[in-house]
């Protein structure tokens, strides 16, 4: 990790109509950082992501992706950042190697890179035997491990991973994360969400975000000795719980 | 081996009774040969991850699907022959979410109500404590909730017609870590009202929280017993370990003679050793020989998660 910033966020705010999505958030991601955007459904991850990523623009503040304005410089930025996410990452009715030349072709590489590519990866994820495998066939770890890597086929300075394991079996949850600590240690900065929260103690730093707001930033070790919790699991409970309605007991 | 709380439990009469059970799609098999009991009032968790098997079972159980071959029965009545009576006694919370996105909250809850041929008065004080956390927002549509708040609607109108066993297929899949404790909450409150609940879940942390587990992995239990009885029988140590670089002690370790599994877990690597006597000492001197100034080294107990994939070790499938 150095310290050039990758992402840089400053007093962003989102608004639907008297609705604020996303308030006053502030933070720096450095470069092969793994940085953990945790929070509770509906506190405002995937606004926040959607920004990031240039699919919206913010109401008020500033953010650079790679030094890319998310007001200015959408097309850049898309060029230059991977994502993947639980719900949609692969085709489903093409088969693995499809897949990575399709997503090969879109970000630009040319046939022989995509080859290498193709091949590199298989290797890497002993998935030689699955080349033509349509996806829908494979079990969700294996798709996952590839959308992944799928998801960082043109080396972006920057990846997205919105929930990347849900679902996933506990042996190849770790192999991805596996994936993720490679990746960062070659420079990539990792952006993830997650609701694990054993996978909240891999990340370098966390935020923690209740109600569009970030209530708590730094590493995991920090957060637990802030709050006095034993993991970050009681970190999560302690702040996101604080303002949810109380509960039966 | 059995403890004298599983016993107690396994002479309590039976409410689910699985037989034989198999389950083919053309060449696929999605669960293969299951047999077991669940007591009245149990709460019985299937654990494992997605592709395990978990949904056809509960999709075969609530009589929606057609086992291959083998029996079921749910309190006495057959899955196939009796699916009428069946379908009156049971309540079901399938995985997605199944509601009416363009009703509002008490429209769906009044439609199932008025399905199962009672009414929200009749049955209310049964779904009091989840529904009436949401009753606030009665006129919103349910499209318009928020996933925690979805997860207690859809649980109030799978209750509304007074059900004996309850299914829950995945009620805390995707759901925020608050959201799920504040879930499991509920359902240990429910069980006090004598219901029998099964229900599934990808969250081995949950399984804590259940009467009996059944671990489950490609359509096959792997194991199935209460917490205690599983962790109990994970039969060789667990260190947790810990230094300053996480990932260069994981590569460390993986060099380090005596080894057998080694995964993270939090902020700390859970390892065993091959020879099932690990000598901390030895590790230590090994670790501070590799440069790592003060690594933490300390025997703890496995938790569900360990069981799991110490099971899983032999069964690695390749597409």
């Amino acid at each position: 990790m150095t310290e050039e910033s990758i992402i840089k966020v400053e007093h962003l705010y989102k608004k639907f109509g008297d609705f604020t999505a996303n308030e006053d958030l502030c933070f720096e991601v450095k470069k092969g950082e793994i940085f953990g955007f945790l929070g509770a459904n509906g506190a405002g991850k995937t606004t926040a992501m959607k920004i990031l990523c240039g699919l919206w623009k913010p109401t008020s503040g500033s953010a650079t992706i790679a030094g890319f304005d998310v007001y200015t410089q959408t097309n850049e930025i898309k060029k230059n950042i991977g994502y993947m996410s639980q719900r949609f990452s692969l085709y489903e009715d093409l088969t693995v190697s499809e897949n990575i030349r399709l997503y090969g072709g879109i970000y630009g590489l040319t046939i022989r890179e995509i080859r290498q590519k193709t091949d590199e990866l298989l290797t890497k994820l002993d998935m030689q035997q699955a080349r033509n495998t349509l996806i829908q066939s494979l079990p969700l770890g294996w798709r996952q491990k590839l959308a992944f890597c799928v998801a960082i086929v043109h080396n972006p300075p920057v990846v997205f991973l919105d929930e990347p394991t849900g679902g996933v079996d506990p042996v190849t949850r770790r192999q991805f994360w596996n994936l993720i600590y490679e990746a960062a240690h070659l420079g990539t900065t990792i952006f993830v969400t997650t609701h694990y929260m054993d996978e909240a103690e891999y990340c370098d730093r966390v935020s923690i975000m209740v109600e569009g707001r970030i209530e708590a930033l730094d590493s995991p070790a920090a957060l637990k000795s802030q709050f006095q919790a034993k993991n970050m699991n009681d970190v999560f409970l302690l702040l996101a719980r604080k303002k949810t309605a109380p509960t039966i007991s | 081996m059995k403890s004298a709380c599983a016993n107690n439990l396994i002479m309590e009469p039976i409410s689910i009774k699985v037989d034989h059970l198999e389950k083919h799609f053309e060449k696929v098999q999605a669960l293969g040969d299951l047999s077991f009991e669940v007591s009245k009032g149990e709460l019985f968790g299937v654990i494992g991850p997605d592709g395990a098997g978990k949904t056809t079972l509960f999709r075969i159980l609530t009589s929606l699907l057609l086992a291959s071959s083998g029996t079921a029965t749910v309190e006495g009545l057959d899955v196939v022959k009796d699916y009428r009576k069946l379908r009156q006694i049971l309540g079901y919370m399938p995985g997605r979410f199944s509601l009416y996105q363009d009703l509002t909250v008490e429209e769906n809850l009044q439609f199932f109500a008025t399905i199962f041929d009672t009414t929200i008065t009749e049955n209310y004080a049964l779904i009091k404590d989840i529904y009436s956390q949401i009753e606030p927002f009665k006129t919103r549509r349910a499209g318009q909730l928020s996933g925690g708040m979805k997860q207690k609607l859809a649980l109030s109108c799978a209750m509304i017609h007074k059900p004996v066993v309850l299914f829950l297929d995945e009620p805390t899949t995707g759901v925020d870590a608050v959201s799920r404790r504040e879930f499991w909450d509920m359902l240990i409150h429910l069980k006090k009202s004598g219901m029998t609940i099964m229900v599934s879940t990808p969250y081995m942390d949950e399984a804590e929280l259940c009467d009996r587990v059944a671990l489950m992995q490609d359509g096959a239990i792997m194991q199935l017993d209460t917490p205690a009885n599983i962790k109990a029988s994970f039969n060789t140590p667990v260190i947790a370990v810990k230094s300053d670089s996480m990932y260069v002690l994981m590569n460390d370790l993986q060099s380090y003679p005596d080894i057998d599994t080694l995964f993270p877990f939090g902020e700390f690597l859970h390892y065993t050793a091959k020879s099932g006597a690990p000598d901390i000492e030895h590790m230590k001197t090994y670790l501070n020989n590799k440069g790592h100034a003060n690594p933490v080294l300390m025997q703890v107990s496995p938790s569900i998660e360990d069981c799991f994939m110490r099971l899983m070790k032999h069964k690695e499938v390749r597409p």
